[in-house]
């Protein structure tokens, strides 16, 4: 059983609290980097200040979704069925779902700006869609309600399932859009030629999205833990209530 | 007294079909459902070119839209009257069930396919050819049968869920896009319409083949866990 | 082995939809005892079968059903019991034959077994070949005990099984019960039908507010 114990400081710990500082030192950098001090594309201008932002929230949703599947199956294998993992993988695909939101989004205005249009059925962008979508379906099936072994029982399972899935989505799409000869804009990043300042701004924005992921899962999952732990103290309110009755 | 699984798989098929022999459920709803959207199709794109163009993609999706309701069909025979409760405390091996519901899908979904395929060979003027045939029987199977394993392992995942009506589209969508590309490009090679030959349908099959394997297997492996408390 | 209680609950706590319906039950049933379960609706009578059939997960405490621990391992006691809970578990478009035919391949029973079990609850003949849609509440009932005694459980678990039966249903019902006590069966039955049961049952146990209150 798990106790999860408020500190009276705040909800945080001293790890979420260097988490949350590393975030925000890093991505007041990527702020100011990425709108005033990198230049501009020879290309793409000023456009190009969305990579920073892009690419960083694109490779967070991708890394909660790993996050999502190997907590998923340290929950399946493991012994004691450490319900930690299950709120780890329901935290990491929270995050996820959000970041992929934000992936899509700039992902889309960034290409209304360089290619003319808002989407395009790339294998990637197309993959990504699902992933999302899916995940959305993931985070449902948690909704689903019961006990809180039967919520991590179906979404690891659900999980893992989506493990499968992911390949078989990119490969079909991959062959599909094989046929049809796109142009070659399809892979906007290679295209930007960078100098050293616009890579490290770019490298120091997906440390700092990484960190931020760490930051808000490392909460959310406690939030979840507190949940459980509320579910299981109204539990014990419930069963000396159920035990006054019985004296009556 | 534990049973073999493929006895129950057989045993739940038969009384699954059996339900739906009777009730016609199928026959009364779910075919005069998908020829309508059949009709809506054409009304929406209103050419004969584009039609025979789109055909293939047409029957996979009224396949699917009729999916959804078989799925929460064969479930809600389960969970009326709590048989699948029993089922669960007669210690019936979960794989059986899994296999069995999947198989009775597999049946139902193949005779509404045929029924697609007819009305499409009438109202969109598609034809076939001989090695097209063989492709698309091929495709047909490959594909019915991991749309039947997904819809019975999601099918039984909501089974009994509040708000199952539409979670399970949900679900079930994202998962079965890749029957829908590859059945649709496989069928698209077989009516040879947009200039496509036969033999470039081959590899969509292949795809569909290992969708089917997969989820199976996951199926098989899960099932049980999927409908516990 | 055998004088290992069947039943062997200790402080058990289950929980159904969100609330403790056992609050800490101790309980123990001995083999070949057939004990009534009484107390006022709400009072956890159907939790604890269905705690016992391994179907509700036990969440504090110990429960022991035939020797399985179901705290760790739900699952394998349950081909042993046999569970009648509200609802019949039967499919409402097939026959009566169709269904028990069904529950008794799923579980391995012969045919033998099969028309033993329908001549016993009297759903033979023409009964057999009407659909259960058509059935009343009392054939339904008597139907599904049919599916439940071609599954040879060591412990019955019965919820209301004399709900909605006639006079002769409820004297069938007791005599299937004795029978399958004589058997080697356990059977623990829950009841609203306390004069009848009395003359059944070998012990009382009564249910109050998810607690075992004694009775002496």
């Amino acid at each position: 059983m798990t106790t999860a114990t408020v500190n009276s400081k705040g909800v945080g710990t001293p790890t979420t609290r260097i988490y949350g500082a590393l975030a925000i030192v890093a991505l007041g950098w990527v702020l100011l980097g990425g709108l005033f001090f990198t230049p501009e594309d020879v290309v793409q201008g000023d456009a190009v200040r969305i990579m920073y932002v892009h690419v960083p929230t694109a490779w967070v949703a991708y890394l909660a979704f790993i996050v999502t599947g190997i907590a998923s199956a340290c929950w399946l294998i493991g012994k004691k069925h450490s319900l930690g993992f299950d709120r780890v993988a329901g935290a990491s695909a929270e995050v996820g779902v959000v970041f992929m939101a934000m992936t899509l989004l700039s992902g889309s205005l960034w290409g209304r700006i360089t290619w003319g249009t808002y989407w395009v059925w790339d294998p990637r962008l197309t993959t990504t869609a699902f992933l999302f979508v899916t995940y959305v379906g993931y985070l449902a099936v948690r909704g689903l309600g019961g006990s809180p072994e039967q919520r991590a029982r179906r979404s690891s399972v659900i999980a893992l399932l989506a493990v499968l899935e992911i390949p078989l989505v990119h490969f079909s799409v991959v062959l599909w859009r094989s046929l049809h000869q796109q142009a070659s804009v399809l892979s906007p990043d290679g295209d930007i030629k960078m100098d050293g300042l616009m890579l490290f701004t770019l490298l120091f924005g997906v440390f700092g999205f990484s960190v931020l992921f760490a930051w808000l899962v490392s909460h959310r999952q406690r939030i979840m833990a507190m949940q459980d732990a509320l579910q299981t103290n109204a539990l014990d309110a419930a069963v000396s209530e159920r035990l006054r009755e019985a004296q009556v | 007294m534990s049973m073999s699984v493929s006895r129950v798989a057989r045993a739940v098929a038969a009384k699954d079909l059996r339900i739906e022999l009777r009730t016609r459920v199928v026959t009364n709803q779910v075919l005069p459902f998908s020829g309508l959207v059949m009709i809506m199709f054409a009304f929406a794109l209103d050419s004969d070119d584009v039609l025979q163009r789109v055909a293939g993609g047409l029957v996979w999706l009224a396949t699917l839209f009729s999916m959804f309701i078989l799925v929460q069909r064969t479930f809600a025979v389960e969970t009326y009257d709590g048989a699948l409760d029993s089922l669960r405390v007669a210690g019936v091996q979960p794989q059986g069930i899994f296999l069995g519901k999947s198989l009775a899908l597999f049946i139902e979904l193949l005779v509404l396919e045929v029924v697609l395929f007819i009305s499409a060979v009438v109202l969109y003027r598609v034809s076939v050819g001989g090695l097209g045939a063989v492709l698309l029987v091929t495709c047909v199977l490959c594909a019915t049968a991991g749309l039947a394993f997904v819809g019975t392992l999601y099918g039984g995942l909501t089974a009994g869920a509040r708000g199952r009506e539409t979670l399970l589209p949900l679900l079930l969508l994202p998962v079965v896009a890749p029957v829908l590309i590859c059945a649709t490009r496989a069928t698209e090679s077989a009516f040879e319409s947009g200039g496509v030959t036969v033999g470039e349908g081959w590899a969509w099959v292949a795809v569909l083949a290992t969708f089917a394997c997969v989820f199976g297997l996951g199926g098989l492996l899960s099932f049980g866990s999927l409908i516990e408390e | 082995m055998s004088t290992a209680p069947v039943v062997d609950f200790v402080d058990a706590v289950a929980v159904y939809n969100g609330y403790p319906a056992l609050a800490g039950v101790t309980m123990q049933v001995m083999r070949n005892e057939i004990v009534l379960l009484q107390g006022p609706n709400g009072a956890g009578k159907s939790t604890f079968l269905r705690a016992c059939a391994g179907l509700v997960p036990v969440v504090r405490g110990s429960a022991h059903v035939l020797g399985c621990d179901l705290v760790i391992d739900r699952e394998s006691v349950r081909e042993r019991v046999g569970l009648l809970g509200h609802q019949n578990g039967l499919f409402a478009d097939l026959t009566v034959m169709e269904n028990v035919s069904f529950w008794s391949t799923v579980v391995g029973a012969t045919t033998a077994e099969r028309g033993a079990a329908m001549q016993r609850m009297a759903v033979d003949g023409q009964l057999a070949n009407r659909r259960i849609s058509e059935l009343s509440a009392g054939q339904k009932r008597r139907c599904a005990l049919a599916c439940l005694v071609v599954r040879r459980a060591e412990l019955w678990l019965l919820d209301e099984p004399h709900a909605g039966l006639d006079a002769k249903g409820r004297d069938e019902i007791d005599l299937i019960i004795k029978e399958a006590a004589s058997a080697g069966a356990t059977v623990v039955v829950a009841s609203h039908e306390i004069e009848r049961a009395k003359n059944l049952a070998t012990r009382t146990v009564s249910l109050v507010a998810g607690q075992v209150r004694d009775l002496s």
